[in-house]
C-alpha cells in the first residue's frame, strides 16, 4: 500500500513541488501520470526513500519513509521495492542469469539459483539465462529486467515509463506483463508514465470501475507563483 | 566471494583496456622485480665468494682490481708479489690464515689457480670425485668448469697462457685431473685448482725443477741428512725468487682491520685491499645505474597508474546507470565502491603475477648471459623477502588509482537513473 498526505519537496533553487494526496491499497495499481518536468521522477525518488520529503507524510508498504535514511533506507529498499527502469540497465558484462544474481548481491542476500530460475521462468525467459543482454530483443530484455525487479518478491513494484518507445502492440504486451507479474506477487504496482495509452490498457475491475488509482501531476507554477 | 566474481567479469568486459593496463603495470613491476632480484643475487654472490676473506694482499695498483681478480676471478690481477713477502705475513700476530693464489693460465677461459689446499677448505668445498692434489701438475676441477670442459678424473690437458681463452699453449707441461669438486654455488665452481708449484713449474725455466731432482737423486743413509738440507736450501733459495699473484688473508681479530692494511701499504711493496670496502664502492658505482633503472620503473608505474585511473574513471562513467540501479536495488554506496576497488585489485594482482614472472625471466636471462662469460654466478629462481614489495606496489598503484573513481561510484546518484530520459 501507498499513502501520502500533504507531500512536498523542493530541490535547492528549484520550485516547490506539491503532490496530491493518494491512497493505494496493497495489490492495486497506481498510474503516475503527467507531462515531463511535473515531478514524476521526484515522486518515485520519494517513494523509494532516495530523498526525504520536505513536508507531509508518505507511507509505503506500511513504512513511514521520513524516518528512513542512509543504510536503513537501502535495506528497506532492498526488502520492499522492485524497480523497472526505463532504460533497462542490464549489465553487458554479465549474462542474464548473472544480472539477476547481481541484484541478489546488491540487496545483500545470499545467491539463490532457484529463485533466479523461477523468476526467469515466470516471465518465459529462462532459456535465455546464459545470453548477454546484447543478444536479447527489446521485449526479451524488458522481461529479463522485470524478472530482476520482482526477483526479491517486493511489495511495491515501480515501473518507470515502461511503454516509452514501444509500438502499440508491444506497449499492450508490456502493460499486461506488468499487471500479471504484480498480481502474481500481490505487489502494489506504480507505473510512472506520460503515455496516455497506458490508462486504456489497464482493464476495469469487476464493478466496472477503472482498475487503477490515478495520481495526475501538473507542472508547478514558476517560482513566486503560489504563496 | 560473489563480489570478486562480479568484479572479475566487469574487468574483462573491456578486454583490450584491461590487457593494456596489465601490460603497462607489469612492465613497471617487472623492472622493479628485476632490480630487486639482481641486487639480491649480486649481494648473495658477493657474500658467498667473500666467505670471510678480510683482506687481499697483492701487487700495488688498483685495490678494486685486486679484489675482483683475487676473490671473484672476474678481472686481471695487478701483478705479482714475492712468495717470501706473503709467507712473512703469516708470522704477523694479527693474521689467522694466509692463502696464496697464483694466477696466469687458463683452460678455455676457466682459470687455473695455483694455491694450497687451504683455499678449497676455506670455501668448505667437498670432492664429488677423486681426491685433492698431492703433487704439482695435478688439478682439482670446480663443478661448473668440469661440466663445461668435459673433464673427468684422469683427463689431462695443457693450459694456455693468460687469463682469458686463447693465449699460447704450454704444450710441454700437461696437467692431470685428480678430483672434481661438488657444486658449491661459489667461485670455486668455475676454477681449476692446482698446487702453487704447478704454476712455477709451467712458467719457470726447467733449471729450478732440476735442482729439486738433484735432491731426489741423492741416495743412501749417509746422504739423507745432506740431501734434505740441500733440498730445503734449494727450496728456500727458489722461494726467495718465486712469486705468487696475491694472498687472501683472514684476520684473527676484527681490530686487525684498523692496522694491518696500513702496515702492509706503508712497510711493504705490496698493498692490502679490503673486499668489504671495495665492494661497497663497486655497488655505489652500480648504484647510479640502478637508480636510473629504478626511476625508469617508477615512471612506467606512474604511467600505468594514470592509465588505470582513466580506465576506471571511464568505466564508472559508462556504468553510472548500472551502478545507480544497484543502489536502487538496495546496495549501500560502500558496496558499489567496493566493487570497483575489487576490480582494481584484480588488475593489480594479475599485473603483479605477470610482473614477477617477467622480472624472474629477465633475471634468469641476465644470469644465463653471465654464466656464458664464466662470470659471477647468479641465477636460479629465488624469492627474497624484499620481493613482496612488488605485489604490494601493484596493489598500492592499482587500488590507489581506483580511489577517485571509487569515490565517484560511491556518490552515484540514483536520481539520475530516474531522470535519464
Amino acid at each position: 500500500m501507498i499513502r501520502s498526505t500533504g507531500l512536498q519537496f523542493q530541490y535547492p533553487q528549484g520550485p516547490l513541488l506539491h503532490f496530491p494526496d493518494v491512497e493505494v491499497k496493497q495489490g492495486s495499481v497506481l498510474l503516475l501520470s503527467g507531462p515531463s518536468g511535473c515531478g514524476k521522477s521526484t515522486w518515485l525518488a520519494l517513494a523509494a526513500a532516495l530523498v526525504a520529503p520536505g513536508a507531509g507524510e508518505l507511507v509505503v508498504a506500511g513504512q513511514a519513509l521520513h524516518a528512513l535514511n542512509g543504510a536503513v533506507a537501502d535495506a528497506w529498499r532492498a526488502r520492499t521495492l522492485g524497480f523497472l527502469p526505463q532504460r533497462l540497465h542490464l549489465s553487458e558484462a554479465l549474462t542474464v542469469f548473472q544480472n539477476l544474481a547481481m541484484a541478489q548481491w546488491a540487496s545483500g542476500r545470499p545467491q539463490d539459483r532457484v529463485a533466479i530460475q523461477t523468476a526467469l521462468e515466470a516471465l518465459g525467459v529462462s532459456d535465455l539465462a546464459h545470453r548477454r543482454p546484447a543478444q536479447l530483443s527489446g521485449g526479451q530484455a524488458q522481461r529479463v529486467a522485470l524478472a530482476r525487479a520482482v526477483l526479491m518478491q517486493p511489495q511495491v513494484l515501480l515501473a518507470d515509463e515502461p511503454t516509452a518507445s514501444l509500438d502499440d502492440e508491444a506497449a499492450a504486451d508490456a502493460v499486461q506483463l506488468l499487471l500479471q507479474t504484480a498480481a502474481r506477487q500481490h505487489a502494489t504496482l506504480v507505473i510512472a508514465t506520460h503515455d496516455a495509452r497506458v490508462a486504456r490498457l489497464i482493464p476495469p475491475d469487476a464493478q466496472g470501475q477503472p482498475g487503477f488509482e490515478t495520481l495526475r501531476l501538473v507542472r508547478p507554477a514558476m517560482a513566486g507563483g503560489v504563496a | 566471494m560473489r563480489a570478486l566474481a562480479f568484479a572479475w567479469r566487469y574487468l574483462w568486459s573491456r578486454p583490450l583496456g584491461t590487457t593494456l593496463n596489465i601490460v603497462l603495470l607489469s612492465l613497471g613491476l617487472s623492472s622493479m622485480a628485476f632490480l630487486l632480484l639482481v641486487a639480491h643475487q649480486l649481494n648473495q654472490a658477493f657474500e658467498r665468494d667473500l666467505a670471510g676473506i678480510d683482506a687481499v694482499v697483492g701487487a700495488k695498483g688498483s685495490p678494486m682490481q685486486l679484489i675482483l681478480s683475487g676473490v671473484f676471478h672476474i678481472d686481471v690481477p695487478p701483478g705479482n708479489v714475492r712468495l717470501k713477502a706473503v709467507r712473512d705475513l703469516e708470522r704477523n700476530p694479527l693474521i689467522a690464515q694466509v692463502i696464496p693464489l697464483s694466477l696466469g693460465d687458463n683452460l678455455q677461459g676457466f682459470r687455473i689457480v695455483g694455491t694450497t689446499a687451504a683455499y678449497a677448505t676455506h670455501y668448505g668445498a667437498s670432492l664429488a670425485q677423486g681426491r685433492m692434489w698431492d703433487a704439482p701438475m695435478q688439478v682439482v676441477v670446480g663443478a661448473q668448469a668440469a661440466k663445461k670442459l668435459g673433464l673427468s678424473v684422469g683427463s689431462s690437458f695443457s693450459g694456455s697462457h693468460g687469463l682469458g681463452a686463447g693465449g699460447h699453449a704450454h704444450g710441454d707441461q700437461r696437467y692431470t685431473v685428480v678430483g672434481i669438486l661438488a657444486p658449491g654455488g661459489n667461485v670455486l665452481d668455475r676454477l681449476l685448482l692446482t698446487d702453487l708449484a704447478s704454476v712455477w713449474q709451467v712458467h719457470e725455466p726447467p733449471a729450478a725443477p732440476a735442482a729439486h731432482d738433484h735432491g731426489d737423486e741423492a741416495e743412501g743413509a749417509d746422504h739423507d741428512h745432506a740431501a734434505e738440507h740441500e733440498a730445503a736450501e734449494s727450496q728456500s733459495d727458489s722461494d726467495a725468487a718465486r712469486e705468487v699473484t696475491m694472498a687472501l688473508v683472514q684476520y684473527k681479530t676484527p681490530l686487525a682491520a684498523m692496522s694491518f692494511p696500513r702496515w702492509v701499504n706503508t712497510t711493504t711493496d705490496m698493498q692490502a685491499a679490503s673486499p668489504a670496502v671495495e665492494i661497497s664502492r663497486l655497488l655505489k658505482m652500480l648504484g647510479l645505474g640502478t637508480d636510473v633503472l629504478r626511476a625508469f620503473a617508477g615512471v612506467l608505474l606512474l604511467t600505468a597508474a594514470l592509465s588505470v585511473f582513466i580506465a576506471l574513471l571511464s568505466a564508472v562513467r559508462e556504468r553510472r546507470g548500472d551502478l545507480a540501479l544497484l543502489r536502487m536495488l538496495g546496495a549501500p554506496p560502500a558496496r558499489i565502491a567496493g566493487l570497483l576497488l575489487l576490480e582494481a585489485a584484480w588488475l593489480g594482482l594479475l599485473a603483479a603475477v605477470a610482473g614477477l614472472a617477467l622480472g624472474q625471466c629477465f633475471a634468469y636471462a641476465l644470469a644465463w648471459g653471465l654464466q656464458l662469460d664464466n662470470s659471477l654466478l647468479i641465477g636460479g629462481t629465488v624469492w627474497p623477502g624484499v620481493l613482496w614489495v612488488v605485489p604490494g606496489l601493484a596493489l598500492l598503484v592499482s587500488v590507489g588509482a581506483a580511489l577517485l573513481p571509487a569515490w565517484g561510484a560511491y556518490r552515484v546518484s540514483v536520481l539520475e537513473l530516474l531522470q535519464s530520459r
